[in-house]
């Protein structure tokens, strides 16, 4: 597997690298990638969880938002370098994400997905109700852009920026799977029980996950909160948190490249909802539905067992 | 005002916001104790029970009456064919799959009512005055008592259900053990379906009478799921008794939240209940921690 | 004289009202293959649990060379020299027969997520000790060219082998064997004796549950008969075997002098 994916790695390189030449130096198309990009640093982490370690988070939109608040208060009302934020973001939301995930990743099934869901909740009020910090529903605005030796990061550099990192956790996260760690998580997916007997520490490594997917998450927040200049809670709510599960599932969670590719096809999605916005959560909640009745595995397995021949003796998920 | 009847009006605004997650927490203690599942678009059933009231009963100028069986025999509806087409094809699922369903289910049915209804909150006339009525020195609109007797009637009624009649007990028994209950002749499928109209009858009855209080709109439904589901892990999951007296603590302890400490953070009440139990004692109140583990989730 | 391998006192496991483990005492010496036996529900299965620290003792000790195994949690216990293999089979499904077995290195081996995802050097030659005695263990079970196929693919007598090869791996001092011939044929069950012999020959003290009596009588140095958690018969197998409370368990009645 392991030259597959560094062929796709090359191959998703070579696309952004010539994408904005491509584009005919298109801004609005520029963003559209850099928001593709974003979100699959979360969801990057979220499959690790979730395909890799067997847990579920329904509140993932919250440690999005640590990130971004983190960087745009400290920027504006701190005078924070944005590097210094980007940490301090990071930081924040490790400590959150080890405090909270000790006790709730201890818990089985529907009760994580509950408390996840009541955790990001409980963050969405935060960030509504702190007002004097984040700027409460009204939002947060004057956020600095990313300089690089004085010179705002715009357009095609910004989206060299956030799939340069991309790409960097991609490699990380693609050597922990094929490592003793993800070997371990995927034991303990395939079943704890046995897991434990053979000397893992099922819950040490499930929450190094989360609290892993976690800081991904605030990377995604800070690049999100420099980009766009302005955040308000309602970026943050659990509509998002939904649509980064979804993105998981629809690309599927067999491999972390069904984090990209979900994290393309439900971001894109708004595109082809032009003009028919009202039916867009309508739209959401058919796909998750069709996916989930129809192709459970998420459409990256659907097309690889669709176009392989049977019979390779593949290992299949429990 | 006197520092008791404020109290006295936060209690009674309590016990009503209460009496709509107990009726949550009943619902989604029926399909547990049913499918073993927690039904995530419980909440949904709420919202829709009250905007389908609203269609009844301001565009289509239905009495009252009629407009409340009609919406609650709408949403039963909804909900027996969402057991049939959404559930039922998935019962051997992962539980990641089961979770994402009900999930998928609670976004379409937000979906729906976003393009009917939009996103303005809407109201109901109240069932009977609109006087405010004066009892122990606290104003109190006179909807509030509509709410605590219907809750009353329906948590007797079905308690009376599920420990007196067969059907009932028959749905109680596929919960425990659903190969035995199949062996002596119940219909596992036909429980399972049961336990979701009625469960969606049980959220649409909230939605009706507490919307002439606090309006309703699509996007309610998540808030509500997660407060009823926090009524139903401190009472103890499994438990209706449980559910019911947990559901009204949660809604008193959330008002007084909100009048004594501050009302913004009003809903974090009830969620930083519902996290707390879950993590020290998810048995609940109610609930042994034995039996607890025992139990699938 | 021998080490004590495990030396259990006063054991007591209660589930409510059932005393599953009731006052049990035993030691198993270094070196031993000590079968335990007894009718379905004697309460073996809990006891490998117990030693495993899957659950508690309800009350008694189990010491493992001295140290006290009460407390401790499944993968500290691992750690500390104790292996096992389940009734039930619990391979991992979803992952190949040589990554299964490479789990089993996973406590004597330390990278963590940070030198994992750097890919640092020490972790690379950390991988390939793991990929190494992986394949030993593979072979010693004569599964090596089992190596990339899915765990759960194989035919179930090949699957018992793995769940071997995937607890020797973890270096054990004891392993524990949870009805490792259920469902072999005799050629089979054969192979597995063997085996079980020569895991004793590398130094390994074993304890095996077990049903088939041919296979008890052969390799076991000491057997000790459980019935409704308590001990009933401990010793030589052939005395075991005539031993009349041990056949009346098994028979479920009381024996008339013939």
């Amino acid at each position: 597997m392991k030259r597959e994916d560094l062929y796709t790695l090359l191959f998703i390189a070579i696309t952004i690298g010539l994408f904005p030449l491509l584009a005919g130096g298109q801004e609005y198309y520029l963003s559209l990638l850099i928001f593709v990009g974003i979100n699959s640093l979360i969801t990057m982490g979220l499959s690790m969880l979730m395909g890799y370690a067997g847990q579920i988070s329904l509140g993932h939109a919250a440690f999005f938002g640590i990130g971004a608040y983190s960087s745009g208060v400290l920027t504006t009302k701190y005078s924070f370098q944005p590097l210094e934020a980007f940490c301090a973001g990071i930081f924040l939301s490790a400590i959150i994400a080890f405090l909270v995930g000790k006790p709730t990743l201890r818990l089985k099934g529907h009760y994580m997905a509950v408390a996840t869901l009541g955790f990001g909740e409980i963050l969405f009020i935060v960030f509504n109700e702190l007002s004097p910090l984040t700027g409460g529903p009204s939002g947060l605005s004057g956020i600095p852009p990313l300089t690089l030796f004085g010179h705002p990061l715009e357009g095609a550099n910004y989206l060299y920026l956030v799939w340069g990192l991309v790409i960097l956790l991609l490699l990380f996260s693609l050597n922990v799977i094929n490592s003793r760690v993800g070997r371990a998580l995927r034991a303990v997916h395939g079943s704890e029980l046995a897991a434990n007997a053979m000397g893992v520490d099922a819950s040490r490594f499930k929450l190094q996950v989360f609290v892993l997917s976690a800081i991904y998450a605030s990377m995604a927040g800070s690049l999100y909160a420099h980009f766009i200049t302005f955040i308000s809670p309602s970026s943050f709510s659990l509509m998002f948190s939904i649509l980064l599960l979804m993105m998981v599932v629809v690309g599927g969670t067999e491999t972390i490249w069904g984090a990209l590719l979900g994290a393309t096809l439900i971001t894109l999605l708004p595109e082809y909802l032009r003009g028919l916005e009202d039916f867009e959560v309508l739209a959401y909640g058919a796909i998750l539905m069709v996916v989930l009745l129809f192709m459970p595995q998420g459409i990256l397995e659907g097309m690889r067992k669709m176009l392989s021949k049977k019979g390779e003796g593949r290992v299949g998920r429990p | 005002m006197t520092l008791t009847s404020q109290l006295i009006q936060y209690l009674f605004t309590g016990l009503t916001l209460g009496s709509i997650y107990a009726l949550v927490a009943l619902g989604f203690t029926m399909i547990y104790n049913a499918t073993g599942i927690i039904n995530l678009a419980q909440g949904e059933f709420v919202m829709l029970g009250a905007l389908i009231m609203v269609f009844f009963t301001m565009v289509l100028k239905i009495p009252l009456l009629f407009g409340f069986v009609l919406a609650v025999m709408g949403v039963t509806l909804v909900g027996a064919l969402f057991e049939r087409l959404a559930i039922h094809p998935l019962k051997n699922a992962s539980l990641l799959t089961l979770i994402m369903i009900t999930l998928a289910g609670s976004i379409l049915f937000r979906g729906v009512a976003m393009f009917l209804w939009g996103k303005d909150p809407y109201a109901l006339p109240p069932f009977g005055d609109s006087k405010p009525v004066q009892f122990l020195g606290a104003t109190l609109q006179a909807q509030i008592f509509w709410v605590l007797a219907i809750t009353i009637l329906v948590v007797f009624g079905s308690g009376f259900f599920f420990n007196r009649t067969l059907l009932g007990k028959a749905m109680t028994a596929c919960a425990f053990n659903p190969l035995a209950a199949q062996l002596v002749g119940i219909s596992v499928r036909k429980m399972v379906l049961f336990s979701f109209a009625l469960s969606a009858a049980f959220g649409a009855i909230a939605g009706v009478i507490i919307t002439p209080i606090t309006l309703m709109e699509y996007d309610r439904g998540p808030l509500l799921a997660l407060k009823g589901f926090a009524a139903v892990v401190l009472g103890g999951l499994g438990s209706a008794v449980g559910s019911v007296v947990a559901g009204f603590i949660i809604g008193v302890l959330e008002s007084l939240g909100a009048g004594l400490i501050s009302s913004g953070y009003k809903d974090a009440i009830a969620l930083m209940v519902l996290l707390l139990i879950l993590w020290v004692k998810p048995s609940g109140l109610f609930g042994s921690a034995e039996e607890s583990k025992l139990k699938k989730f | 004289m021998s080490q004590r391998v495990l030396e259990v006192q006063r054991l007591q496991k209660f589930f409510g009202g059932l005393r599953a483990i009731d006052a049990l005492d035993f030691t198993v010496a270094e070196g031993q293959i000590k079968s335990i036996i007894g009718p379905n529900g004697a309460g073996k299965t809990t006891l490998f649990n117990l030693i495993t620290g899957i659950f508690p003792p309800t009350g008694g000790t189990l010491e493992f060379k001295g140290k006290m195994l009460n407390d401790l949690k499944p993968h500290d216990i691992a750690r500390l020299g104790i292996s096992r293999t389940f009734q039930t089979l619990e391979l991992f499904g979803n992952m190949t027969a040589l990554e299964n077995v490479m789990i089993g290195r996973h406590g004597r081996t330390v990278a963590g997520i940070f030198r994992a995802g750097l890919r640092l050097p020490g972790m690379r030659r950390e991988e390939r000790g793991i990929k190494e005695k992986a394949f030993e263990e593979l072979h010693f079970m004569g599964l090596e060219n089992r190596a990339m196929m899915g765990a759960t693919s194989l035919p179930l007598g090949e699957q018992k082998l793995l769940e071997i090869a995937r607890a020797l791996a973890t270096e054990p001092q004891l392993l524990l064997l949870d009805e490792p011939a259920s469902g072999l044929n005799i050629r089979e069950t054969e192979k597995l004796s063997e085996t079980i012999l020569r895991i004793r020959e590398r130094g390994i003290t074993v304890m095996v549950v077990e049903h088939d009596m041919a296979l008890v009588m052969e390799i076991s140095d000491d057997v000790l008969v459980l019935n409704y958690g308590k001990k009933i018969a401990e010793g030589l197998p052939r005395d075991v075997q005539r031993n009349r409370e041990v056949i009346a368990a098994y028979l479920g009645e009381e024996l008339t002098d013939a």
